[in-house]
């Protein structure tokens, strides 16, 4: 597309009031993608932010594209049908823990399943918000909250390991607190063609205030966060003395470099078809109080699920010709009366 | 066999018959049923079918829970029913035969494959002693014939395996009938060839039982007569034979092509309504677009995306897939956009019967969703007529932007019969006009796009498509203003929005047909009140009434939501209303809270649809009361 006009983060700004809780860490995705929004080529009409329920479904609303406030869970079902019927849009899916890993954790692994090139953000802040503060299928084991005031007992999901498991072709994890990286991230999930699933993790500071502050919080971010770049040995650290292996037993681990040397460390490769080393990096961290990855997970593209179904419509018109509704009705054995 | 020189055998003509054919599960009598018609088709007949099988692909063998029917009832005059008691019942084990007597006319023919009543199949079917030689069955013309050895002899030499050889014996059943009752041998046989044109051994298995059964008929000494339907006096034209679903499907297909809006379908299979996705599936060139989706739910919101997209969004299933989907109907209720839902009903609550028919899904549609949520309700009442009601539901669906319901039933998805096809030219046009521009103009005088400003006739939201500059815009499940379509959680304008939604939906009442109503129009005693899949068997039971001198009328409701605007004036001008129907009396209800009319119903929810002849006796009952 060459002749897309020049756009600013206003022209993709909606007229309607944004009625997120003050201090809530939607904002910061909001403008991520507003600002991400005019350097991306493409069009506002083109645009489809579709969402579920809870309060980052809110967002198409904000945005000054189509858009679709959908019902719980249903997000990524809606987008399959809008993608499937126009493959030429660029379709952008968002919703958070409870509507995509819960009431709708089904639709998602089946979008990211059949690769239909969606755009998916999940904004993962380990509660349900909008329904005021009960624990969330990504929520921590002990978790204290409304319906669980003894603690929650259930194992959370991880969502990059759920990704991954679904046969997800595009995998990244961003964070509120980083602006150009969450740019970064969208970028990349809108380049990709297929499903792009970023997690996104979220402060919600009304009800689960600080959920990540130990791993995103700026004087923490060198010491917990760990990079992936594509090509690289995996490194982190305040100077960069922390670094991943993969240990005898198939997982990865953190090391100080020092001890196993540069050359021992694991080169990240997000490009590789099997995905147990991405896996295996997503087991890293058991939660936002350990060194996390983040980053794009995987990225490897393989046939996109809308365009194998037009191609298929394609095929059958050069085989059979334009449907011709009358030799359809007379398609089965016939007989004239007179 | 005695003699190889044909015999001269009698020929007499009857105005119908009606067979019924049982089996084994996997014995083919599906197959077998639907080749006898098939050919009765192409030879003239009117008929209608009643194919009748277990849930269970295969239960265990000789059993009377694997016994699967079908009936079919050809003739040389318009019918409109299966029909009532078989003349003939052809049982292929014991199982079958047990089963399935209790429906035989009584006098009537048995054929039966002597061969599998051996000790191991009577116990299996509950027999104490074989009813082929205790007598039990001296009531009835009883021909007793070694199906299985005939076909594997004539088999023997052809180097079929002898399992495949065995299985060819329905064809043996299928050419002795073909024999009997003179149904022309070149549809099948052509058949055969088309079908196994890939397994060349089966194939010739299969016709050489075919024409085995033929000449069995003809050389064993044990048929006196064989008998003639003639062709039926039908209306000029093309005919060919089909089932609702097929119907319903090129209704579908005919539909988009007709509004130049391309179809998509979300569908999740469930029977009875799978077919309808085989078969659009395979519509591919008409530029239809399937999803097989992860579930139900996800189907009808692939749908309902895709009519967001521009398309023709439809979603198929059965009653549990449409208790999965209200949610999104609901949506699309508050989205106003075009969505169609079809219901291929089947007996419920929960897994109920999967394979038998019921109609007891209307208070579903009209009511199973939250809220004030109300949609059109489109009923098909034959399976040709599928045809039309799924280009009618379209229409309202396209035109006033809305979800349609469209229920079909499990009777009518699988039942055929002769269909005159019609001319492609005479459907209705359903173009569609979706928004290009702005169409409201702020004070300050900018240009902009409002999604729910209504064209004032139809009362429908502009249809503007992701991809149209200029028209960006959001809408959603959340309550809105009308007009812009921004967020509004105002008292007043719920209420203003719940009325404009109902008054939506009820004034498409001014764009239906009036009601189907034939009969002592001016004079009957009684009125007859249908819905769907009862108009068969309501025609075929008021005929016969009036036949005897009733006055009876009938008058079948196509359009449940909104009614029909005469229904009202139709109820009450008759002494007597008798709504029969495959529930306990939903639409009886209805029409009793609408109009205040004594409406009496008439309930059979049991799987199988009503006869003629049950609803001619309650015709009769209810005017002798």
């Amino acid at each position: 597309m060459t002749d897309v006009p020049t756009t600013t983060k206003a022209d993709w700004t909606s007229d309607q009031e944004v009625r997120w809780c003050p201090g809530c860490g939607d904002y910061s995705i909001l403008t991520a993608v507003q600002m991400l929004m005019p350097d991306l080529d493409v069009r506002r009409e083109d645009t489809v932010f579709i969402s579920g329920i809870g309060c980052a479904a809110r967002f198409p609303y904000y945005m000054n594209t189509y858009g679709m406030h959908g019902i719980h869970g249903r997000a990524p079902a809606l987008a399959t049908g809008l993608a499937m019927a126009r493959p030429e849009l660029h379709v952008w899916v968002v919703g958070g823990d409870g509507d995509m890993l819960s009431i709708g954790g089904n639709h998602l692994l089946h979008s990211l399943r059949r690769n239909v090139n969606l755009n998916i953000l999940l904004f993962n802040n380990q509660i349900y918000g909008l329904t005021k503060g009960q624990y969330s299928p990504t929520s921590e084991i002990g978790k204290v909250t409304k319906s669980t005031p003894a603690g929650s007992i259930d194992e959370p999901f991880n969502p990059i390991s759920v990704a991954l498991g679904a046969e997800a072709s595009f995998v990244a994890r961003t964070h509120d607190m980083d602006r150009q990286h969450m740019m970064d991230m969208f970028r990349r999930a809108h380049d990709f063609p297929g499903a792009a699933f970023v997690e996104v993790f979220q402060n919600c500071n009304v009800f689960n205030d600080g959920a990540f502050g130990a791993i995103t919080k700026k004087d923490k971010r060198a010491s917990m966060l760990i990079p992936l770049e594509h090509g690289k040995p995996i490194r982190f650290g305040e100077n960069n003395e922390k670094g991943v292996v993969i240990n005898p037993q198939g997982s990865a681990e953190v090391v100080d470099v020092a001890d196993v040397g540069e050359s021992a460390l694991l080169v990240h490769d997000e490009t590789r078809q099997d995905p147990s080393l991405a896996f295996a990096l997503s087991r890293l961290s058991a939660g936002p109080f350990e060194p996390t990855p983040i980053g794009v997970y995987r990225a490897v593209e393989r046939s996109e699920y809308a365009t194998e179904a037009s191609k298929q419509l394609a095929m059958a018109q050069e085989q059979s010709g334009p449907g011709d509704l009358e030799a359809l009705l007379h398609s089965r054995p016939t007989w004239e009366v007179s | 066999m005695t003699d190889t020189v044909p015999r001269t055998v009698g020929t007499q003509e009857l105005n119908r018959l009606v067979v019924r054919f049982a089996g084994d599960s996997g014995d083919g009598m599906q197959l077998t049923g639907d080749r006898f018609t098939s050919a009765s088709a192409l030879f003239g007949n009117d008929l209608a079918t009643l194919p009748e099988f277990p849930a269970e692909i295969r239960a265990p063998q000789g059993t009377l829970a694997g016994v699967s029917a079908f009936q079919v009832q050809v003739s040389d005059h318009d019918i409109t029913t299966p029909g009532d008691a078989p003349n003939v019942l052809v049982a292929m084990n014991p199982a079958a035969l047990r089963k399935e007597l209790v429906h035989l006319e009584f006098g009537g023919t048995i054929i039966v494959n002597q061969d599998a009543f051996i000790e191991r199949n009577l116990t299996k079917a509950g027999y104490d002693s074989d009813p082929l030689d205790d007598g039990s069955l001296d009531n009835y013309t009883l021909f007793k014939v070694p199906m299985t050895t005939i076909t594997k002899e004539v088999c023997k030499d052809l180097g079929v395996k002898p399992r495949d050889a065995e299985r060819s014996k329905n064809f043996f059943a299928l050419g002795l009938l073909s024999w009997l009752y003179n149904r022309p041998a070149q549809p099948t046989l052509d058949w055969i060839s088309a079908k196994f044109k890939r397994q060349q051994l089966i194939a010739d298995a299969n016709t050489a039982a075919f024409k085995a059964g033929m000449a069995f008929g003809e050389t064993a000494e044990l048929f006196d007569f064989t008998y003639e339907v003639k062709p039926a006096v039908l209306e000029p034209g093309t005919y060919t034979n089909v089932n609702g679903n097929t119907a319903l499907s090129w209704g579908l297909v005919a539909a988009s092509q007709q509004a130049k809006v391309p179809l998509f379908l979300g569908s999740y299979p469930i029977t009875p309504a799978s077919d309808i996705l085989h078969e659009l599936s395979q519509r591919k060139n008409f530029g239809v677009r399937t999803l097989q989706a992860e579930d139900e739910i996800a189907a009808v919101c692939a749908a309902l995306g895709a009519s967001f997209g521009g398309h023709l969004g439809i979603t198929t299933t059965s009653g549990p897939g449409i208790a999965l989907k209200g949610e999104t109907i609901g949506l699309a209720v508050s989205l106003e956009l075009p969505l169609l839902v079809i219901n291929i009903q089947r007996g419920g609550p929960s897994t109920g019967l999967p394979t038998k028919t019921e109609s007891a899904d209307l208070m579903q549609a009209m009511y199973g969703r939250h809220g004030e949520s109300p949609v059109p309700i489109v009923a098909a009442y034959s399976p040709s007529q599928c045809f039309f009601a799924a280009i009618e539901a379209a229409r309202i669906a396209l035109k006033y932007r809305t979800p349609v319901i469209l229920l079909s039933d499990g009777y009518l998805a699988n039942g055929s019969e002769p269909w005159l096809l019609p001319d492609v030219s005479t459907l209705p046009d359903l173009t569609v006009e979706f928004a290009t521009g702005p169409n409201h103009t702020e004070e300050d005088g900018t240009e902009v796009f409002w999604p729910y400003l209504r064209d004032p006739e139809t009362k429908a939201r502009p249809w503007a498509v992701p991809g149209t500059p200029g028209l960006t815009h959001r809408i959603g499940g959340i309550e809105k203003e009308d007009g812009s379509g921004n967020i509004n959680y105002e008292p007043d304008n719920h209420g203003y929005m719940v009325k404009l939604r109902e008054e939506r939906v009820a004034h498409i009442a001014n764009d239906i047909p009036p009601t189907m109503l034939e009969g002592d129009i001016d004079d009957a005693d009684l009125l007859v009140l249908g819905w769907g899949s009862t108009w068969g068997a309501i025609t075929s039971a008021v005929m016969r009434a009036r036949e005897e001198g009733r006055k009876v009328a009938h008058a079948h409701v196509t359009h449940l939501n909104p009614l029909p605007k005469d229904l009202g004036d139709i109820v009450r001008r008759y002494p007597k209303v008798l709504v029969p129907e495959m529930n306990l009396g939903q639409f009886c209800r209805i029409i009793r809270s609408e109009f205040l009319v004594d409406a009496q119903s008439v309930a059979k929810v049991e799987g199988v649809p009503f006869t003629a002849a049950e609803l001619h006796s309650h015709i009769n009952g209810v005017l002798d009361d």
